[in-house]
């Protein structure tokens, strides 16, 4: 039985006090644990930024890449090894920004990869830019005047890619959270769940006290998550009303690993690696003659 | 450039070239003539020269036939089989005395454009008899093979087994009627054939013999040495690897990713090669530019990982479809900070096949990537070689110390990632790798990180650890040195001149020293470098210590070589010839800069 504690560290997180990240760190250890998931059946690969310093706050096997990368690097381990758990946990900084054509690509190939975006929708690692999801005219050491690019929808996008999975989550709502991350993880292929995350040093406005009064969970709410119409107005629902909870799943869709065919017998990386057989050496000389 | 005085070949031999617009089928007719004449026991060397567009343009192929082995194409063209008005002007001047033009008497030609230096005009109705004999104007190229045929007496039935293999997935009709074409194509060239000095006779007893181009020695080497991922975006030439791969993948279990661009390809094989597989990037230098960053990440979390670029002409888009070698000293030093790789240049296709293994064995053992250069000419030009060139038994798939789930069960205290300190000594590994554990294994569980890190792989600033971190990756250079060797000589000691070269340009200016030492005895010797990073200093010093005068000879414009040979020697080239109009190297362009 995995617990918790598995996935504890002794190394205390650099993030500021009241970082929405501290949520999310609970909240995914929780969910592991409560997957039955131990801290070497999953690899978590972060991108850049204060959120991606996530794994080394944990007992789990992970790989801190490079910024707007940590999907791609995830797509290459999942195909190496299928048999193992992947996840990327990252800002929106780097998921929606310079990661943003790896998502839509991870999306179409329906990859088994849980994709965590820590959204605060600043840069806070840099000081406090206007990020991919920042509100036109926040004014930030890039937009003195004012951002002018309107936000990256984020769901909305998803939905319209094709993805299988389009959850949003909130830290102040831990156990909802807990559960969804939860969800993404049983989910087959790739499985995006976005996170309301306060940032207490540079995003002020977009704080607890924000959201509090603001979420509602669409498990409440009578939304019917195969309803993809729906989900796609949803995801668009901002300001009064934020929706938290599994905006759209879609059951049956094939994953790219188990299209492949060099992966029909298991995970490549258990498959053993030998010389090459002498009848597989005289087929590649007889192709050249 | 003119070549002004003409130092003939050491070896008896023809060069037949095909000309003719994209989509006219004169790659495939040439690369289907050489292994024509491969089956009757000769030695080819076939090259294309293509635009980079799909229709149109000017295209051919130059096939060059001998009894002896051959290393190079060459400038003389004995045979020039014409598709198109273009194709004329544009070889005429190559075309030796005795020589001929085979050309479809509907084009335009005007017999006195002509005229002159001994070259026979054949105009033969090229079109007409593959409309008549394969119902389609496309056979011309056929037809024009058969005539070649018959003008140098070569045997039709190698040519003819081609044809049923090439054209076996037509259909029966199709391989029937180019089979008709052939041979009215090889009539004509009889009626002709006594005045065409330059005959090819088939060698009976000749071994089967492999033809291929560089290529497919390099993906034969990496997949006989275990790469089984390989991300890519197409670029030619790299692309050429990638789509070899995409072919046997799925018989020989390689996962093969067509990626949505190079980052991602890098990062994929990052990701792939840090859960334990064996993975591989082809790419060009375009390519190679998008993917330095993650080559940085690679290095800093000490994960093997092999990139090929086939280089051809930048910067920028260059030239997409030619050949140049502008990128050693940017591979050499790319990305940002400082990381050990390894950097290797095979030069021939043999070269190329242990290139192919050996790039993974270096870079598991060292923990680092390693970076194999090709480039355009090796990677289309294709030679015969004998059936047992490549040694697949001397193929070995050596892991370096990567810990095994036993070795893991039985492992004494925490698992670090990154350690420097060997834990039975107490004392620093003197080597810099340390055992590695790919995920999934309760042992061995560390976050890999791009960030200077400690001994687990946690972050750090420290000044202490980031300084005995930068030791321990600079360390590995050491143990990465003493695999690599010095350049290999080819041609007498002591010659009057040592040509010094990397990669491919090895085929033209090795037969370009056997041609100035058959004009003049002990003239010139060359120096041939594969291993160009960790610098073999001591072999090269010494190498060229007994070296007289010393000329560089590159296809680029600013003689990286020379100048990486004196950054790391303190010698200088005497001299330098360099090449950079996007063509290859042949021996007569070499021996002209020489005389």
């Amino acid at each position: 039985m995995v617990t918790r504690k598995d996935f504890d560290s002794p190394e205390s997180p650099t993030w500021c006090t009241g970082c929405g990240n501290y949520g999310i760190l609970n909240a995914v250890k929780m969910a592991l644990a409560e997957q039955d998931i131990a801290p070497h059946q999953v690899v978590i690969f972060t991108g850049i930024g204060c959120g991606s310093k996530l794994p080394h706050y944990m007992k789990v096997s992970g790989f801190h890449t490079i910024h707007g990368r940590a999907l791609a690097v995830a797509t290459g381990a999942r195909l190496a090894n299928h048999g193992l758990k992947i996840m990327t946990v990252h800002g929106d900084g780097d998921g929606y920004g310079m990661g943003l054509g790896h998502m839509l690509h991870a999306i179409r190939r329906n990859i088994g990869i849980v994709d965590v975006v820590q959204n605060n929708r600043v840069y806070g690692l840099t000081k406090g830019q206007y990020s991919p999801t920042s509100d036109p005219g926040m004014r930030t050491p890039t937009s003195p005047e004012g951002a002018i690019d309107r936000p990256v929808p984020p769901l909305a996008l998803a939905i319209t890619a094709g993805a299988t999975f389009v959850a949003r989550g909130y830290p102040g709502e831990l156990r909802h959270l807990v559960w969804l991350i939860g969800e993404a993880l049983q989910h087959p292929g790739y499985a995006l769940v976005d996170v309301l995350q306060p940032c207490v040093t540079f995003n002020r406005p977009g704080s607890y006290d924000f959201y509090n009064p603001r979420v509602y969970k669409l498990e409440e709410a009578d939304h019917d998550p195969t309803d993809k119409t729906a989900a796609w107005e949803l995801a668009y629902e901002w300001g009064e009303r934020i929706p938290i909870g599994i905006f759209y799943r879609a059951e049956g869709v094939p994953t790219y690993e188990e299209q492949v065919p060099a992966l029909k017998a298991r995970p490549l990386v258990k498959q053993p690696l030998e010389k090459l057989r002498p009848e597989q050496i005289e087929a590649l000389r007889a192709e050249l003659i | 450039m003119t070549i002004n005085k003409p130092v003939l070949s050491t070896v008896e031999g023809m060069t037949i070239r095909i000309g003719g617009e994209a989509g006219d089928g004169v790659e495939s007719s040439g690369a289907g003539f050489c292994k024509a004449l491969a089956r009757g026991g000769l030695h080819v060397f076939g090259l294309s020269d293509y635009y980079s567009r799909i229709r149109g343009g000017h295209n051919f192929y130059s096939v060059r036939v001998s009894d002896q082995p051959l290393y190079s194409h060459e400038e003389p063209v004995h045979l020039l089989l014409a598709m198109t008005e273009e194709t004329i002007p544009h070889h005429r001047d190559k075309i030796v005395e005795g020589g001929a033009i085979v050309y479809d008497s509907k084009l335009p030609v005007s017999p006195e454009q002509l005229s002159g230096n001994g070259v026979q005009l054949l105009p033969i109705p090229l079109s007409d008899i593959a409309k008549e004999k394969a119902g389609i104007v496309l056979a011309r190229n056929t037809v024009a093979l058969g005539v070649a045929a018959g003008l140098t007496g070569f045997d039709l039935e190698p040519m003819e087994s081609v044809i049923r293999q090439n054209f076996a997935r037509k259909g029966q009709a199709v391989v029937d009627g180019n089979l008709a074409a052939l041979v009215a194509g090889y009539r004509e060239g009889q009626k002709y054939a006594a005045d065409f000095p330059f005959k090819l006779e088939r060698i009976p007893d000749a071994p089967p013999r492999m033809v291929l181009n560089g290529t497919e020695a390099f993906s034969l080497g990496a997949l006989a040495g275990g790469c089984r991922f390989v991300a890519g975006y197409p670029m030619t030439p790299g692309s050429l690897v990638l789509h070899w791969m995409a072919a046997h993948s799925a018989r020989y279990g390689v996962v093969l990713k067509h990626t949505e661009d190079e980052i991602a390809a890098i990062n994929m094989a990052i990701g792939a090669a840090h859960m334990g597989a064996r993975a591989l990037v082809p790419t060009s230098g375009g390519g190679f530019s998008l993917m330095v960053e993650a080559l940085g990440l690679a290095g800093m979390t000490e994960t093997p990982v092999v990139i090929y670029n086939a280089q051809r002409p930048g910067p920028s888009t260059g030239l997409p479809t030619r050949q140049e070698q502008g990128d050693l000293l940017f591979m050499l030093y790319a990305s940002q900070g400082e990381f050990p790789r390894f950097l290797l240049a095979p030069g021939t296709h043999e070269e190329c096949f242990v290139t192919g293994w050996r790039a993974f064995n270096l870079a598991e053992k060292y923990q680092t990537p390693a970076l194999a250069l090709s480039d355009h000419y090796l990677a289309v030009a294709i030679r015969t070689l004998d059936l047992d060139a490549f040694d697949f038994e001397a193929v070995e798939i050596d892991r370096g110390d990567l810990l095994s789930e036993a070795e893991l069960d039985a492992l004494d205290g925490e698992y670090l990632r990154y350690r420097i300190t060997d834990p039975s000594t107490g004392l620093r590994t003197s080597s810099g790798v340390s055992p590695r554990a790919v995920p999934g294994h309760p042992r061995a569980v560390y976050v890999a990180a791009g960030n200077e890190h400690d001994e687990s792989g946690s972050i750090t600033e420290e000044p202490e650890m980031r300084t005995a971190q930068v030791e321990k990756r600079q360390r590995k250079l050491i143990g990465m040195a003493g695999e690599m060797s010095g350049p290999r000589r080819y041609g007498p000691q002591g010659a009057e001149v040592t040509f010094v070269s990397w990669g491919s340009t090895y085929g033209p200016l090795r037969e370009a020293v056997d041609r100035l030492n058959a004009e003049e005895s002990g003239r010139a010797s060359l120096l041939h470098f594969v291993d160009l990073w960790p610098f073999p200093t001591e072999a090269v010093t010494a190498a060229l210590k007994s070296a007289r005068r010393v000329v560089a000879v590159e296809v680029n414009a600013t003689a990286q070589l020379a100048t990486l040979i004196r950054a790391n020697t303190g010698r200088a080239v005497d001299g330098t010839i360099l090449k950079y109009d996007g063509r290859p190297f042949t021996p007569e362009c070499i021996v002209s800069f020489e005389l």
